[in-house]
């Protein structure tokens, strides 16, 4: 069988496709009237029985967060749609927003309506202003045709949507850092519990969804939970968007079953770069410890990769061939976590600082052996020791490497330095004189 | 047999393999100090909501069997039953988190220990020897900031050093209630910062530098000028108001080089405010008197030995037509109680006032037959607050904090009726009434919702409306509400206690009682005591011939005291040079606070002992007192403070009095306003011109501005902008400074009453309630 999947990108290809009107002639906004039409506790059952789990990394049943929104409380719910994608190696949401915004519309008042929100906001990475411009085009002509407002398509059902550009901070992809930055103050993590389902936006109960979670729903309200259970593993159900970057032929969004493996999602992508073979490789974004090519089998799902000892993340697959420096891509990253460090927890804000300086006699060759096993063990008082997540995200890939590549660094520290050419793993490799 | 003990609000849990009971939602961490068990912290703080930031204190959980997968913060998990908690004591994991922490924390701070304010008192220093490794293994560069910030003119800012725990900016936020510090940058980057055009506005913010867990918070007084193992630490009590705070003085040879605010939960819990904190260097200032003098006969003043001095003020005391004591309000309760007997005894008379202040004769009466019982713990139990002529944020700041705190944690409902709604009225966000100086019996009218649980808090003020002080007990009495009477100074509860007031003995004892003479006279071991009710302060200063002084400034009763005072034969009682040595006769030098023993009430009436903190050759007032007796051939044997506080302890309360005491006010008095006219009204600032907070410089810098303050319609009738300079006067006086619109009615203009620029008392007739007109300067 074919392993490909059409459905977040079916009109990718279309010139159209981020048009209300394209949306619409291929069926768009159809859900919404079926899911409108429903109770929304009905609608919530059916994405909790679909067993579709989160996409922004973690995973989580999306149903059941919903489920967590308590009701009858008399006070206001708010969904919250992170499109803070800033991951290094992550990059679905983009493009998924820039070719077809209103999938991502027509879930959020799926949503909204199934957790009883009149608003909603969307959290957009400010860097990405040609996607917030587009976002911003799809809600505007949303209201335009009364999609979005009051009386939705004449179900009484109100819903006020709002799109919100970040300043720039990796942090804010954490939930209840984006709450707060949200709320125009300075993005760190919140103290949980409460969780955000009790007291989340303004205190309010909100649910707050990764981009490709809310625009799977009209899909499943479409085409039914038989349908999307269908596709994929048994406890990592349907279908999702596998980012390839890094050293493949042909990079880009791959839609696939969960559970689906990396020799097969190289295959369609045109494999490793010419004359190269694969070195190591990312599953879920640059904060899951990576993989190496003895994983090409591994089932890409949720199970699948952890029980690998990673995690499936974001499915953002960076791909490294035989010409990458294990320590630079390391340094590079952990530059990377220091920078975007929120400063409010002691691991993550030392810890980085210090790991970068480590990192970078490492690949310059200076220090012993020994420092390799004071730097896991630097990983060990950081990593899990930390206020969110961040922290073991940095870790991650330092310790996946040493696991790995251990005497890659070792010779680091035999050479006196780096024994790559870094232009060897460039694109324009050969074009420099 | 433990059922019995334990309520079902009790939660069980096991910590390093102890038991322990503990309330529900108790802190792990807590939960473990109750042990003994001393978890390394330094984010955590007990009155501080939990941050989690600093994961210092990182030990294992498991609750029933089921482990967290990592160690948590145990500064953030609230106890359960079937918890079992490993410290670093048990746990290995634990230990190793705690350690690694530690060695994170010290990885960018700087090693200049031995020239840091906190070496040696540093929870860092201490905690990095008790939990931490003994060596780095960073090798690395340490982030480096330009040292040090002035974050205002007191706090200074050294950010390599700080931690980043964030105890400064949530106290200042949660506590104070005055946001402007805050977190800014981010990751090691991160620092304490203030607003780019606002400094750190609060009068609190000296809790912020002692509550830093290292040396990134000081003080700019006391930067650089001592170690804390050459300091001598003393519990004392604050002597700036009747807030009443527990307070530590610090002090290096004879010298107070610090005071930090002490540990009373019932009390100011762990804060105090700025005034008290940083406004001590009055008592080694250089006006400060030595040493006895006598005025010659060219009117010049001269040294002179006490046996001279004493024997000169004894004479002139014998030989007055009419002697009376005025007291200022900072005298503890033995010397007090020295002075009101030594009115009754050596002068033979009930002529004392200890209200050398604005005064009323309805006031008097209301102190002598009113009987204030509210309490901070009413404050925190209370279902509705009441503050009348009472602006607690400036008089009384600890009061404010209590009310803050209730209005924080659980939406306390809070009135306030004064001229203006101050900043301190919003951060309440209280129902705000205005009303002049001399209208508010309207004002209280509007006042509903009192229960049984409410509290009436009424400031010293009250006595400039007449009628004020009688409604407002009447009104506390019909509704059962709880009343407090909050003077501004620290001894003026003690004062009233000991009988330094015309109308009342020792205890609260009415003169005109026969039975509560007698009781005085036993203890006294006399016969008789002067019957005529005494003189009060404006009658003394037109009356009596010779007046002794004990902490008087003349400014602050009257823009005519100080002539007055000229006119007669003074002796002054006093710490430093001021007004009343400028026209006494003969001047005998006391003890400042920390240079004696005492005792002050607060404004609950709760004792505040205090010892002497330095070793001085000044002897408290009551011991002088006591010698001028002697030498006056009749003794008050009150030889030592101790000797005054046994004999106070022989008087209980008493607890009659009468209820007719009332006055009525009127309340449609009309001033007849001009469209140039408005009604004075004014408060004493926290932070001004007031003679304790003299040579602190750094104190003044936080002071706020002198303003003329109106309401928007008459600055616009009149023309006026805001900022612009606009004047005040009357009976041919005039102040002027910036005009700021502020809330209020249009026929009020407020001004401080004693900040630079604007000393209300010593120039107007009276500092409120009078017509003065209003004009650009």
């Amino acid at each position: 069988m074919s392993k490909l999947v059409s459905v977040l990108t079916s009109n990718w290809e279309k010139s159209d496709s981020f048009t209300i009107s394209g949306y619409q002639r291929d069926g768009g906004y159809k859900a919404l009237e079926k899911a409108l039409k429903m109770k929304p506790d009905e609608v919530i059952q059916l994405v909790k029985d679909s067993g579709l789990r989160g996409r922004g990394g973690a995973g989580f049943p999306t149903g059941n967060k919903w489920g967590f929104i308590p009701q009858g409380d008399n006070k206001e719910h708010y969904l919250v749609v992170n499109a803070d994608e800033s991951e290094p190696g992550t990059c679905k949401d983009t493009p998924l927003l820039m070719a077809n915004p209103h999938v991502l519309i027509e879930g959020i008042i799926i949503a909204s309506y199934a957790i009883r929100a009149n608003h909603a906001f969307i959290y957009i990475r400010g860097e990405i202003v040609h996607v917030v411009r587009r976002v911003q085009q799809a809600i505007e002509d949303a209201y335009k045709t009364k999609l979005l407002g009051k009386n939705i398509l004449g179900s009484g059902f109100d819903l006020e949507l709002t799109l919100h550009a970040g300043a720039g901070a990796y942090i804010c992809g954490e939930e209840t850092a984006l709450l707060d930055s949200l709320e125009g103050f300075r993005g760190q993590p919140r103290l949980r519990p409460p969780f955000p389902a009790i007291a989340g936006l303004y205190a309010k109960p909100t649910v707050v969804n990764n981009v490709e979670s809310i625009a799977s729903v009209p899909a499943i309200i479409d085409n039914g939970v038989a349908w999307f259970t269908s596709m994929g593993t048994e406890k990592s159900k349907g279908f999702t968007l596998y980012s390839l970057s890094g050293h493949v032929k042909n990079p880009g969004q791959i839609e696939a079953p969960l559970g689906i493996t990396l020799r097969e999602l190289l295959e369609i992508a045109g494999g490793i770069r010419a004359g190269h073979k694969l070195k190591f490789w990312t599953p879920g974004g640059s904060s899951t410890p990576i993989f190496t090519d003895q994983h090409l089998d591994i089932p890409l799902d949720y199970e699948g990769v952890a029980a690998a000892g990673s995690m499936l993340g974001t499915k953002a697959l960076q791909i490294f061939d035989e010409t990458t420096c294990i320590v630079r891509a390391v340094l590079r990253w952990t530059e990377f976590y220091k920078h975007e460090s929120c400063g409010k927890c002691t691991p993550c804000r030392e810890g980085t600082w210090w790991l970068v300086q480590a990192l970078a006699d490492l690949e310059a060759g200076r220090g012993s052996e020994a420092d390799l096993d004071k730097l896991l063990d630097l990983c060990d008082n950081i990593a899990g020791r930390s206020f969110c997540a961040l922290a073991d995200g940095a870790a991650a890939p330092i310790i996946s490497s040493l696991k790995y590549f251990r005497a890659e660094y070792l010779q680091h520290l035999q050479n006196g330095g780096c024994p790559f050419d870094p232009v060897a793993a460039t694109l324009f490799q050969g074009s420099l004189t | 047999m433990s059922d019995q003990l334990t309520t079902t609000t009790d939660v069980t849990l096991k910590i390093d393999g102890f038991e322990v009971t503990v309330p529900k939602g108790t802190l792990v961490i807590r939960a473990a100090e109750k042990l003994g068990i001393q978890i390394p912290r330094f984010c955590d703080h007990p009155l501080l909501a939990p941050a989690g930031a600093c994961r210092q204190c990182l030990v294992d959980i498991s609750i029933n069997g089921r482990a967290f997968p990592k160690p948590q913060a145990s500064c953030t998990i609230p106890v359960e039953n079937g918890m079992e908690v490993k410290t670093q004591l048990t746990s290995t994991v634990a230990d190793k988190a705690q350690k690694g922490i530690m060695e994170l924390l010290l990885i960018n701070h700087p090693l200049d220990c031995p020239v840091c304010d906190k070496g040696g008192e540093c929870p860092l220093q201490n905690q990095a020897m008790s939990n931490g490794n003994g060596q780095s293994r960073y090798e690395g560069v340490k982030r480096t900031f330009e040292k040090p910030v002035a974050i205002s003119s007191q706090v200074l800012l050294d950010r390599e050093r700080c931690v980043l725990c964030a105890r400064c900016t949530r106290f200042s936020e949660q506590i104070a209630g005055d946001p402007f510090i805050t977190l800014n940058e981010r990751g090691a980057l991160q620092q304490v910062g203030i607003y780019e055009k606002e400094p750190f506005d609060s009068y609190y913010s000296g809790n912020t530098v002692q509550i830093c867990p290292v040396g990134a918070l000081t003080g700019a007084t006391y930067r650089f000028r001592a170690r804390p193992f050459d300091l001598v630490s003393n519990p004392s009590a604050c002597e700036h108001c009747a807030s009443g705070c527990a307070m530590r003085t610090d002090v290096r040879r004879g010298k107070t080089l610090r005071r930090l605010a002490g540990d009373d939960p019932t009390v100011n819990e762990e804060w105090n405010c700025d005034k008290g904190r940083w406004a001590f260097k009055y008592e080694s200032a250089r006006n400060r008197i030595t040493t006895p003098y006598i005025r010659d006969e060219s009117g010049v003043l001269r040294e002179a030995s006490w046996p001279e001095a004493l024997s000169e003020a004894a004479k002139l005391l014998l030989n007055a037509k009419s002697a009376a004591v005025l007291m200022g309000g900072r005298a503890t309760l033995e010397d007090a109680y020295g002075y009101s007997k030594f009115a009754r005894i050596a002068l033979q008379t009930n002529d004392i006032d200890f209200r050398a202040r604005l005064n009323s004769n309805e006031e008097r009466e209301f102190l002598a037959n009113a009987r204030p019982n509210a309490t901070y713990k009413d404050i925190d139990d209370a279902d509705h607050v009441v503050l009348i002529s009472f602006e607690p944020e400036d008089e009384s700041p600890i009061v404010f904090l209590r009310i803050l705190k209730a209005v924080t944690k659980r939406k306390l409902a809070v009135t306030v009726i004064s001229p203006i709604k101050s900043r301190g009225t919003e951060k309440l966000k209280a129902n705000f009434i205005s009303a002049s100086a001399g209208f508010e019996l309207k004002a209280i009218e509007k006042v509903d919702g009192l229960t049984n649980r409410s509290v009436i808090l009424i400031g010293e003020r009250a006595l400039e409306t007449e009628g004020l002080l009688s409604s407002v007990e009447q009104l506390a009495t019909s509704k059962g509400a709880k009343l407090g009477w909050i003077p501004r100074r620290a001894g003026e509860v003690a004062a009233l206690t000991a009988g330094a007031i015309g109308n009342l003995l020792p205890g609260l004892r009415p003169v005109q009682d026969a039975k509560a003479r007698v009781d005085v006279q036993t203890v006294w071991g006399i016969n008789q005591l002067p019957t005529k009710t005494g003189k009060s302060t404006d009658e003394i200063l037109k009356d009596s011939d010779v007046i002794l002084l004990g902490g008087v400034d003349a400014n602050d009763i009257s823009s005519s005291a100080k002539s007055q005072l000229s006119n007669k034969k003074i002796i002054a009682m006093d710490i430093r040079f001021g007004t009343s040595t400028e026209v006494a006769h003969v001047i005998l030098p006391v003890a400042s606070v920390v240079e004696k023993n005492g005792t002050f009430l607060d404004w609950q009436g709760k004792p505040r002992s205090f010892e002497s903190a330095v070793e001085s050759l000044n002897r408290s007032d009551v011991r002088i007192l006591s010698m001028l007796a002697d030498e006056m051939k009749r003794p008050i044997n009150l030889p030592t403070v101790k000797a005054a506080a046994n004999e106070i302890a022989q008087f209980d309360k008493w607890e009659k009095s009468t209820s007719n005491w009332h006055v009525s006010g009127t309340n449609t008095e009309n001033l007849n306003l001009g469209p140039t006219e408005a009604i004075l009204n004014s408060w004493r600032l926290l932070l001004d011109r007031g003679s304790l907070q003299e040579g602190e410089d750094n104190l003044a810098g936080t002071a706020r501005k002198t303003i003329i303050g109106l309401n928007r319609t008459k600055a616009e009738k009149l023309n006026l902008v805001e900022g612009e300079l606009v004047k005040i006067s009357a009976d041919s006086v005039s102040i002027s400074a910036p005009l700021k619109i502020v809330e209020t009615e249009e026929n009020i203009v407020w001004v401080p009453r004693n900040s630079t620029g604007a000393q209300l008392v010593s120039k107007f007739s009276k500092p409120s309630g009078i017509k003065v007109s209003v004009s650009k300067a």
